[in-house]
Formats: structure tokens, sequence, C-alpha cells
């Protein structure tokens, strides 16, 4: 087996002295695409920021594409989570990638011909040419989401970091930005680490599921994590794992709604979740 | 009145002040940018008063005002930045130092009887009125700040518009908005000079917020925002010299009407337009 993309030995992480979780020993194969999934507070973004060397382990060891963690790698691609920008704030999508070539980089930045053309490549690539200059504030959240990954991608990483980069956009736009982390990955020996809640738009891609709860974790194929067995005793009570219309549906008995066990107590409330819950019970 | 300008441009004075107002006007271009786009309009209000409270105690153990100034600008962006990390913290951290600053303001003023004139000079700018040594203090000044702002430009940008990308990619999120504090309270020792610790939003939050609003291109913004900057603290030193009002009168209603026409009249055209190409590449 090829060295894995990241690989945490014994690793135990604490974020403002609270336990995340204590001696994890896992490897990520370099090429896989890996969904990270369980409750709020389990410590997902945790696990990223470890891997971006923006927090130390408390002990064990993690290395990351074959060296030891380090801040601004420039291996490592980054999607945030979707954030509402401000409508007035002064910035073109095309800034937004363009701080992603050299925004870390001390000095002024003057615009160059090389700059121009990697962020005119890797906006054509997510297909955003047509909004790449208008202010970023007032593109819808899929849009921006794009751009977003343009920005990550144009640096040309081999490990590529999401940090829910789903949330609050509507199915559609789900699965354009899913094809669009898939199309990237498919491309070479190129790994993603994907957080999120819900496993089902990135389902088709998935290689292996990380599922973190309370501190304790379950890691390999889908089919064999995500089963009432192994998640019943993740979070040490009775969990049906349901798999209706190609989608799988995680149900605990302390979900009231019985809908979306991964995060029961912070529903998003947003519009398009409603499609979603229907969606899921629905052909 | 032309007459009076060009007989007065012959004396030292005159030409000094123009030359201190072409630092100070690029200075504080720049600076305005980003105060306007982090928010920090309270903490340069915070950092004006606490340098008035700086040169009132230098005027009374006979330093130079200028010093002062520095010195109490500084001491309080030292103090904003290590005790107000979180945005929430940091308006109040802001509002308890200069509360306390203030006080010490009043101390000084008490025990120096004579102060009036000076005060007056502090409180709404004196630049034709500063000493020669003072005025070469505050180019110097002005040079070290701008080759400074040179430096963080981009990580700056990068950390403003975008943290959390920011801080994966590595950039010094935190000792940046730290040495972002330090600046503007070199800046604002400099505007001060021009249109005094009252007046001192009309260079550090106008030319920023006026230039927001004529374009959507961060890097032109700024070029806005200087040009905005050097128009007003020179027209506003010209005008001064032909008619004997004080600078600061010209210098905020330039600057005024500057944000009012783009407001109104430029802004709504540029805006318009990029918003319409946002709408058309959507569809």
């Amino acid at each position: 087996m090829a060295d894995p993309a990241v690989r945490f030995d014994a690793a135990t992480l604490e974020y403002h002295g609270r336990r995340i979780w204590s001696d994890m020993s896992l490897a990520f194969e370099a090429g896989s695409f890996v969904a990270i999934l369980g409750p709020n507070g389990s410590g997902k973004t945790s696990l990223l920021r470890a891997i971006l060397g923006l927090i130390a382990l408390r002990s064990g060891e993690v290395e990351v594409l074959g060296h030891a963690p380090r801040r601004g790698d420039p291996g490592i691609g980054y999607v945030p989570q979707h954030q509402s920008l401000d409508p007035d704030l002064p910035l073109r999508g095309r800034d937004l990638v363009r701080l992603g070539v050299d925004g870390h980089r001390w000095g002024i930045g003057w615009p160059s011909a090389a700059s121009r053309r990697r962020v005119d490549t890797a906006i054509r690539e997510v297909a955003a040419g047509p909004f790449a200059d208008a202010p970023i504030g007032r593109l819808s959240g899929g849009e921006q989401q794009r751009l977003r990954i343009a920005q990550a991608l144009v640096g040309d990483p081999s490990l590529l970091l999401c940090d829910e980069p789903l949330a609050s956009l509507d199915l559609r736009h789900q699965q354009e930005i899913t094809d669009l982390i898939g199309g990237w990955q498919a491309g070479g020996k190129r790994t993603v680490l994907f957080v999120t809640h819900d496993v089902n738009p990135v389902l088709a891609l998935v290689d292996q599921v990380l599922f973190v709860v309370n501190g304790r974790w379950a890691m390999g194929t889908p089919d064999e994590v995500l089963t009432s067995e192994r998640m019943t005793a993740l979070y040490g009570s009775h969990v049906d794992v349901l798999r209706v219309h190609g989608r799988i549906l995680v149900v605990g008995e302390s979900s009231g709604s019985g809908f979306e066990m991964e995060e029961p107590h912070h529903l998003p409330v947003v519009p398009d979740d409603e499609d979603r819950r229907t969606l899921r019970v629905t052909p | 009145m032309i007459d009076q300008l060009v007989h007065l441009l012959g004396y030292d004075f005159a030409q000094n002040a123009l030359a201190a107002g072409l630092v100070v006007g690029i200075v504080c271009g720049v600076v305005s940018r980003f105060v306007v786009m982090r928010n920090m309009a309270f903490a340069v209000h915070a950092l004006s008063e606490l340098g008035f409270t700086g040169s009132a105690g230098a005027i009374l153990v006979g330093a130079s005002p200028v010093v002062g100034l520095m010195a109490g600008t500084t001491i309080t962006a030292l103090f904003i930045g290590a005790l107000g990390v979180r945005v929430r913290e940091r308006d109040s951290v802001v509002g308890i130092a200069m509360a306390f600053g203030l006080g010490l303001g009043v101390l000084f003023l008490s025990l120096y009887p004579r102060y009036a004139t000076q005060a007056f000079s502090i409180l709404f700018g004196s630049i034709t009125g500063v000493s020669r040594g003072d005025v070469a203090l505050l180019v110097g000044i002005g040079v070290v700040t701008l080759i400074a702002l040179a430096a963080v430009y981009r990580p700056l940008t990068f950390a403003t518009v975008d943290p959390e990308v920011a801080e994966a990619r590595g950039v010094p999120v935190r000792e940046l908005a730290i040495a972002f504090l330090l600046i503007m309270a070199a800046a604002v020792a400099e505007a001060i000079q021009v249109v005094g610790v009252l007046l001192i939003l009309t260079l550090l939050i106008t030319p920023g917020a006026t230039a927001e609003r004529l374009t959507v291109s961060p890097a032109r913004a700024t070029i806005y925002s200087v040009a905005i900057a050097l128009v007003s603290v020179q027209g506003g030193i010209l005008l001064a010299l032909a008619t004997n009002l004080p600078v600061s009168v010209y210098v905020t209603s330039l600057s005024f009407a500057g944000y009012l026409l783009a407001r109104w009249i430029v802004g709504p055209i540029a805006v318009g337009r990029a918003s319409r190409r946002a709408a058309e590449g959507a569809s």
C-alpha cells in the first residue's frame, strides 16, 4: 500500500481542556474520498484543524502528506462551510480565487499575467466564469461555493479538506458542488476529507467513512460502518440504519423526529431542509 | 484669495504642511480601507482620544506633543490587542480603555492651566502650525507605516475578507490583527495633526467607506480611497491657506461631499453595473 495521505498514530486531542478523542490510530489512504461524520461537537472540525497544523495533539502523532503537519502547507486545499458575505463587500469571486494563489504571502501582491492565468483556469474549471466579476456577496450560496472550490484548488493541492461545504445549499447545488469535487478527485492521486452531517449527497463518491461520536469512532466502507450494529455500539443506544431509495438514514431513539441522527440538536433552519426531508422518504 | 495662497505657498510652513499632508493622505487612504472592512471605527475613535491624553501628558512634562500622541495611540493599540481578542469583547475593551484614558487626559489638562491653545489645536488639528522638527517626525513615521502596510497588505486583506480560509492557509491572523492595530495607532497619530482628535474619522472612515461605494475591485477601492484622502487633505490645506479658516473645516467638508457624491450619484451607477453583471451571469 502506498503511503497514506494522513495518518494518526495514538493521537489524543483536547480542545479548551476537553478531551475530544484519545488514542486514535487510523490512516486515510492517498487517492481516497473519506466522509467524516458525527454529531456536532464530536471533533470533526478539530480533526481538520489538527491536519492543517492549527492545533497540536495532546499526545501521539499525525503525519500529513509524509511529514508533520505545518501551517500553510501548499499541498492542502481547504473549503469552508458556506457563510453569507456582506453584499456590499468590495470583493469579486476572482479576487477570492486570487487569494488562494498567493494571499498568504507577504507584500502587496501586484497583479501578474501568470497569476491571472491560474485564476482564470481555476474559474473555468468550476464553470464560474459568468459571475466571477460580480460582487461575491451578491451571488447565491451555490455560486459562492463554486468559487470557494476554485480558491481551494488553484494552488494545485493533493489533499482537499472540506468542512461542511454543502451546508445550507439546496439539493441541486449540493449535487453540483459534489460533482465538482468528485471530478477533481478522479483526476489523479488526490485525497478528499469531507466533513458532513449528511453522507447521502456524497455517497456515490465515498470510499471510506469515519464516524466519530463522543470520543469513539469507526472507520471503513459505508457498508461496513453504516450498519445498525456499528452505530448502536458507537452511540451506546439503539440506532437503526435504514436504506431507502439508495439513501442512508441513521435513526436513533434519542432523536425525537427520527430524522438526521447525526445532528439531532442542530437541524439547520433553511428552506431547502424541507426538500431534503421530503426527498428522503419519497422516491 | 488666490494671491494670498500663492504668497503663503512661498513659506516653509505651508510647504511642510503639504509634504506632511501627502504622507498622511496615503497612509490614511490605505488604513481606512481596512478600518471599514474590519469594522473598527470605535477603536479608531479610542486611539484618537487616548492620543490626546498622550500629547496632553507630553506637554505637561515639556516633551513633543507628537511623541506624546504616538505613545498614547501605541499603548492603547497594544492594550486593545492584548485584551480584545474576540470581536464581541473588543468593543467593551475599547470602551473601557477610552474612558480611563480620557480621565487621565482631564487630569493632565487640569494640572497645566495654560493649556487651552494647545488643547484646541490637538482637538481640531493644526497641520499648518506644527514645528519643522515635528513635520519631519510625521513624515518619518508615515514612511515607516507605509512600508509596514506594504509588507502586510496581501495577508491582511486575506485575513480581513476571508479569515477562516486565511488561517487554514497559514496566515497568522491573530498576529496580523495586532500588527494592524499598531499601524492604525501610527495612522491616527498622523491624522490627528491634520484634522484633530475629534474629527479623526473623516480621514480614517470616510475615504474607505466612499471607495467601497465606487467599485467592487479591492485593488481599485484602495486606490480610490487613497485618492479621496489625498484630495481631502491637500485640498483642505490649500483652501485653509487661502481663506484663514482651520484646515479641518475643509478636510471634513471635502470628504463628506465625496461620500455623498459616491453614495447618491456615482456609486449607484457603478455598483448597479456590477450587480447587473452578476444577475446576467447567474441566469
